[in-house]
């Protein structure tokens, strides 16, 4: 009988019901940070509980991290309680920690895939809302709270109520300076914030499988902005390429083993859905957020909506979103003024993303008005960038180029929004305060995008200039 | 911190409107730094109640007539974005015991009954009856029964849903599921040991 790779990958993994209605999970798996760990090993400890599975257990630290100094101890002494804890927990339990002094630290949904970690057929939870980004390989990633960090580590087992499969094919040639952001900006746009509630996206048609790993989890990641805990594409060759030769794929004949394995668990053609979207990817523009969540977005060349443009429910939420991003309906989203541009996360900071934005800013100089910040999804991104000269890029176009880490995507480190700023980003979240003021503002676009704003001070098109080969005839 | 049934919970009410509420203005992120939960329910809310007070308005976190508030209402897709357990915990820590909504995200829904703070959902004219009524009535006791899956706030009654599965483990005391995860484990043990990945890729028969 044919089926999703979710029933397959599930099906594998479940240990049995709960007498509640869950499934009590099995997880391939588990990735921690600094942030939602502590209290979970606290919870351990409280109870004389070993973490079950160390070697199916990886550690890095991200979100506190600052992005100028790694000298130890952290100039934020919360920063260093929290790294201390994150080393000191990981020492006890005998669970690899990649740190800086690794050089494989990075985002955790970042350094997953390029360790080659993440893989086809997993079962992965991490605590933190985008795990759906390892989707991109065929894995069932959950973001989780702490106590279920907790019942983690202690089991190795997830309780988790079943989901309902959604496939979104998306069709068509991207227009160059499209990206995947666009697309599932524009994904989220159509179906909601929150109407993902209760699926696991399947994201699957001739557009994704073009695309890089790097576009897919791009995809894959933002999953949970459109209210989607799981997001997923079956592997295929493009896959296995990006997982060959990497420090923990398998490798010679087990690797050969691994991609019969990893083929079998594709979506079958046929199998069953509860919930089929199409998606023209040929229409699509560069998309750019106006509001205070990511389904508030336009393209680049429409206007912030008016009131009579939404059904009258969303009317109150668009007052709201228009009054804090200081925007008036019928404006349009092109010439909005910038602040700040920010080129990171775990949205779009791996290597890929950084060469597109390098490639609109080479030879050319930011908006005298605004700040630029670089910050490389990880350390081997950073490497990786460094070989290929993109630093000396930025820093020319008076970027300042930073350590790894989440930085300015939620600002728990030093790095954030001042006062009512505007940020033009290529994070994951435009929420009132996320980016560490709470009077900021966020417009999330693609890495290319926020580089071509960069330079214009101000929303600008990106498509033209890339059609150009470059940017060199954005407005300053 | 072994799990106590909850099968009802009784006292006064926040009413907090507003669609897509995410969990970064539930305990914006700043807060998260820390390693453990204790103080949280200080923070909760910490910018939208800053900002309601600059514009000279009372947040209804800081309604001294709320102060000892057991059940929160709220609107659609509560506590979207952000996994972070955080956001229960402020809530759960500020003295909430219960949330009813018209609709909660998926991972916030989880973590607040992994923590024993049961989110019941009502259509959303029912929840705006429920909200008007305690606008007016801030003495009034509501009185959330999650066995029979009614919420009363004076004479407004209103039929709430929960799925089963959570309504199960806040009956049975069992939302805190570790130790079943833990439970007869040779069976989790037999799962892994058919998994690919853990054997090399040399696929074993069951």
């Amino acid at each position: 009988m044919p089926e999703t790779l979710f029933r397959k990958v599930w099906d594998r993994h479940a240990v049995r019901p709960l007498a509640d209605g869950q499934t009590q999970l099995y997880v391939g798996l588990h990735l921690i940070h600094e942030v939602t760990s502590p209290q979970a090993f606290d919870a351990l400890a409280a109870r004389g509980w070993p973490v079950r599975a160390p070697h199916r257990t990886f550690a890095t630290v991200d979100h506190i991290l600052p992005t100028q100094s790694l000298a130890r101890p952290l100039a934020d002494l919360m920063a260093e309680t929290m790294t201390s804890a994150l080393e000191r927990n990981c020492r006890t339990h005998g669970i690899p920690l990649f740190d800086p002094a690794s050089g494989a630290q990075g985002i955790v949904h970042v350094i997953g895939p390029e360790l080659g970690l993440t893989q086809p057929g997993l079962t992965i939870t991490c605590g933190d809302s985008h795990t759906s980004t390892h989707g991109a390989f065929g894995a069932l990633a959950f973001g989780i709270g702490t106590s279920q960090v907790r019942d983690v580590l202690a089991s190795q087992c997830l309780a988790v109520s079943p989901l309902r499969v959604r496939r979104i094919t998306v069709t068509g040639r991207l227009a160059p300076g499209v990206y995947a952001k666009d697309v599932i900006l524009a994904i989220i746009h159509a179906l909601g914030v929150s109407g993902g509630t209760g699926h696991a996206y399947e994201y699957a048609g001739d557009t994704i499988d073009r695309m890089s790993m790097d576009e897919r989890m791009t995809i894959c990641n933002m999953s949970i902005e459109g209210g989607a805990r799981v997001g997923y594409v079956s592997p295929d060759q493009t896959t296995f390429d990006y997982l060959r030769g990497r420090r923990f794929a398998p490798a010679g004949d087990a690797f050969d083993r691994a991609c019969r394995w990893w083929s079998s668990l594709a979506s079958d053609p046929g199998a069953p859905y509860d919930d089929e979207v199409a998606i023209d990817a040929s229409t699509l523009a560069p998309m750019v957020t106006w509001g205070i969540d990511p389904g508030q977005s336009v393209r680049v060349d429409a206007a912030v909506p008016r009131p009579e443009a939404v059904a009258p429910a969303e009317r109150a939420r668009l007052a709201e979103a228009a009054g804090f991003m200081g925007m008036t309906p019928g404006q349009p989203i092109a010439g909005t003024r910038i602040d700040v541009a920010f080129i990171g996360s775990c949205t779009n900071a791996r290597l890929s993303d950084l060469r597109e934005a390098a490639r609109i800013v080479t030879g050319q100089r930011l908006a005298s008005h605004v700040r630029g910040l670089v910050v490389p999804g990880s350390q081997a991104v950073a490497a990786e960038a460094e070989r290929e000269g993109l630093p000396e890029i930025f820093r020319a176009a008076g970027f300042e180029w930073r350590h790894a880490g989440c930085s300015m995507c939620l600002a728990m480190n030093p790095d954030r929004l001042n006062g009512r700023e505007v940020c033009a980003s290529s994070s994951n979240r435009n929420f009132k305060g996320r980016q560490g003021s709470p009077t900021g503002r966020t417009l999330l676009m693609s890495p290319a995008m926020v580089a071509a704003a960069a330079l214009a001070g101000e929303i600008v098109d990106v498509r033209p200039i890339v059609r150009r080969g470059g940017a060199s005839e954005v407005r300053a | 911190m072994s799990a106590a049934a909850i099968d009802r919970v009784r006292g006064r009410v926040i009413v907090l409107r507003g669609d897509d509420i995410d969990t970064d203005r539930i305990i914006p992120a700043r807060f998260l730094k820390a390693v453990t939960f204790d103080g949280l329910e200080a923070s909760v809310f910490a910018d939208d109640r800053r900002e309601a007070s600059r514009e000279g308005r009372v947040h209804p976190f800081d309604d001294p007539a709320r102060r000892e508030a057991r059940v929160l209402f709220v609107n659609a897709n509560f506590g979207c974005g952000s996994s972070r357990e955080h956001a229960p915990q402020a809530l759960y820590r500020r003295g909430l015991r219960a949330i009813v909504g018209t609709s909660f995200a998926e991972i916030f829904f989880g973590n607040a009954v992994a923590i024993g703070l049961p989110c019941l959902s009502a259509p959303a004219d029912a929840v705006a009856a429920l909200m008007t009524h305690a606008d007016t009535h801030p003495d009034a006791e509501c009185v959330v029964d999650v066995g029979s899956l009614r919420v009363s706030l004076d004479e407004v009654r209103v039929a709430v849903t929960l799925p089963p599965t959570a309504q199960a483990a806040l009956l049975a005391g069992t939302w805190d599921v570790t130790s079943l995860l833990l439970d007869r484990y040779d069976e989790v043990e037999r799962v892994a040991a058919r998994l690919p990945y853990l054997t090399k890729f040399v696929e074993r028969s069951s």
